[in-house]
């Protein structure tokens, strides 16, 4: 088997000028897996991370009526971390070690994930020839996997992200509940700004910049939260099935304002895995096939200590031209958008950069006033992103398949044909990103 | 508002020792002649590790700040809320610094104020760069 312990820089297409990508349409997505959703692990080792993880990788082939022998190529993010961590020599359960075939590593399946274990305690993978780790999260897995299929090295590829959280308050404990900081750490956590600080900061300048408010949020924030429960796989929905309102938002508590509550994603366990395939074969499988036509990257570091508006907005009409370029299409081909929202503050920078429906910088706060429902004519964030649904920061992809296979349940967009979508993230100043259509050209 | 301590490491040892010193200092690459914030091993701009360190003037303004009502740091629990200002340097206004801006009530920040470095201690003697409003 060929491993590659970490996707190799030039994968990402992350360049300017880069023209059509060469392998657009190519690959297809094919199955969807998912396992249930939980806030936190209950200390079962049927519901580990490494068990979810094996849930939705089965699913996926299911899905896909995919015989896991015929399964060459598996791409995982091996990251799985919430913020929450296991405590440095804390005893792993005896009932995972009893449960699962271990690894060299015993955080593996537990608060991490490795190709290697995923392989022993999936005998039925006999036939993986390559496999790949892409850390960073899902939409990063996706584009990894799509080029290396792209360039031949499987035909049939599995795609993993799964996530972990323990008991304990978000980021909460390690160096933030002593009494010291090494020094870089200690330039920028002295101050104790929660990690929504940076997105926040960016939305005062913009409201300053454009005359806005966070009140105008209140639209996409109940749109998010209504297409996130029509979104079974999700935490709302299988959870805390409540709607939100706008009083409920403008009535939020305040993290960092001016970011509430209810402008971060909730970290939750969770699980996705993807099937993918070569375009040739994807004829014969259960479900219709999802073309990648382009996938696009952002790597823009920060000038100092976290980014302005206008290096945000400059890289976010950057990624923009590079996501439309390398598919070959213009704004106007774009059905609907399903870009990163696990700060709601910063969604409207992606919409921005990628003018969807023509709009301008400045201007997606007035276009959230109008209809962006799934019923409407400018569908926004459908699958109700990871406000909707927790933060999985894969639910974007999942609702681009289904969308665009039309078996998006209760949440399929009526307003408009739904034939090509881009989804990804996480943030506007570094992310990845996937155009997904109903055909290959 | 008592910070943690600060265990300086090797790439931040002169940024500390300045400050106990009363001395704000920011690396500065020997060849483009380029300010960076937070120090690295390498310049930004041109890739030179040919780096040293340049005293600032101490002055600067308020480019945005946040009110913090849920952090993650513990010794800052019951000082919250609190704000976090972002300072931008009068020598290059592209270098940032963080503030808590001692002495100014949360949420009564004048943006594009102008403040003036002050040292505080930390936990453990460490002193550390503040800054607080003069106009």
């Amino acid at each position: 088997m060929k491993y590659v312990a970490e996707a190799p820089r030039d994968t990402y297409r992350s360049a300017e000028g880069l023209g059509v990508w060469e392998h657009r349409g190519k690959v297809a997505a094919i199955g969807i897996g998912h396992a249930p959703t939980c806030r936190r692990w209950d200390n079962d080792p049927e519901t580990s991370v490494g068990a979810i993880s094996i849930f939705a990788l089965r699913q996926a082939m299911e899905d896909a009526g995919v015989d896991p022998a015929d399964v060459d190529g598996l791409v995982i993010d091996p990251v799985t971390t919430t913020g929450a961590y296991w405590e440095k020599g804390k005893p792993i359960p005896q009932d995972m070690l009893d449960r699962w075939e271990c690894t060299d590593d015993p955080l593996d399946g537990l608060a991490k994930n490795s190709v290697a274990w995923l392989l022993k305690n999936m005998p039925e993978l006999t036939g993986v020839k390559f496999a790949m780790n892409a850390s960073g999260c899902m939409s990063r897995a996706i584009t990894a996997a799509a080029q290396a299929m792209g360039d031949g090295e499987a035909h049939t590829c599995l795609v993993l992200k799964a996530w972990h959280n323990f008991e304990g308050r978000y980021y909460q404990g390690g160096a933030n509940a002593g009494g010291s900081l090494p020094g870089s750490a200690a330039l920028r956590n002295l101050w104790g700004a929660p990690v929504c600080y940076g997105t926040a900061m960016q939305f005062n300048e913009y409201c300053r910049k454009y005359g806005k408010t966070h009140d105008m949020m209140a639209p996409f924030m109940q749109n998010s939260r209504r297409n996130g429960l029509l979104f079974p796989e999700g935490y709302w929905a299988q959870h805390r099935p409540e709607a939100l309102t706008k009083e409920d938002y403008l009535a939020s508590r305040w993290i960092a304002k001016p970011a509430s509550l209810f402008d971060n994603d909730i970290p939750i366990m969770c699980s996705a895995a993807y099937l993918f395939t070569q375009a040739e074969r994807a004829k014969d499988m259960a479900q219709s096939p999802v073309y990648i036509l382009n996938h696009a990257s952002c790597r823009r570091p920060a000038r100092s200590m976290m980014p302005t508006l206008e290096e945000v907005e400059d890289e976010t009409g950057r990624t923009g031209k590079k996501i439309y370029e390398g598919a070959g299409i213009s704004a106007d081909d774009l059905s609907f958008e399903n870009m990163y929202d696990g700060f709601s503050l910063f969604h409207q920078f992606h919409l921005e950069g990628l003018h969807f429906r023509g709009i301008g910088f400045g201007e997606a706060l007035d276009f959230y006033q109008t209809d962006i429902s799934i019923e409407g004519p400018n569908p926004v964030s459908p699958s109700g992103g990871n406000i909707g649904a927790g933060r999985s920061r894969f639910w974007m992809h999942t609702d681009c398949i289904q969308q665009i296979q039309r078996r998006a349940g209760a949440r399929q967009i009526t307003g408009i044909s739904p034939d090509i979508g881009v989804s990804g993230g996480p943030m506007p100043t570094g992310g990845d990103y996937t155009v997904w259509g109903v055909a290959a050209d | 508002m008592p910070k943690q301590g600060v265990a300086p490491d090797e790439l931040t040892a002169p940024f500390w020792a300045a400050a106990n010193e009363h001395r704000l200092v920011i690396q500065q690459c020997c060849v483009c002649e380029r300010l960076q914030h937070p120090p690295a091993s390498k310049c930004g701009g041109c890739r030179s590790d040919d780096l040293t360190w340049t005293e600032m003037s101490g002055k600067g303004h308020i480019y945005n700040y946040g009110v913090v009502h849920d952090g993650p740091v513990r010794m800052l629990h019951e000082d919250q809320p609190f704000n976090v200002a972002i300072i931008t340097l009068d020598d290059d206004p592209d270098i940032q610094m963080l503030s808590h801006l001692p002495g100014t009530p949360p949420d009564e920040v004048p943006v594009k104020g102008a403040v003036e470095v002050i040292f505080e201690e930390t936990a453990n003697g460490q002193k550390v760069p503040e800054w607080r409003v003069i106009g």
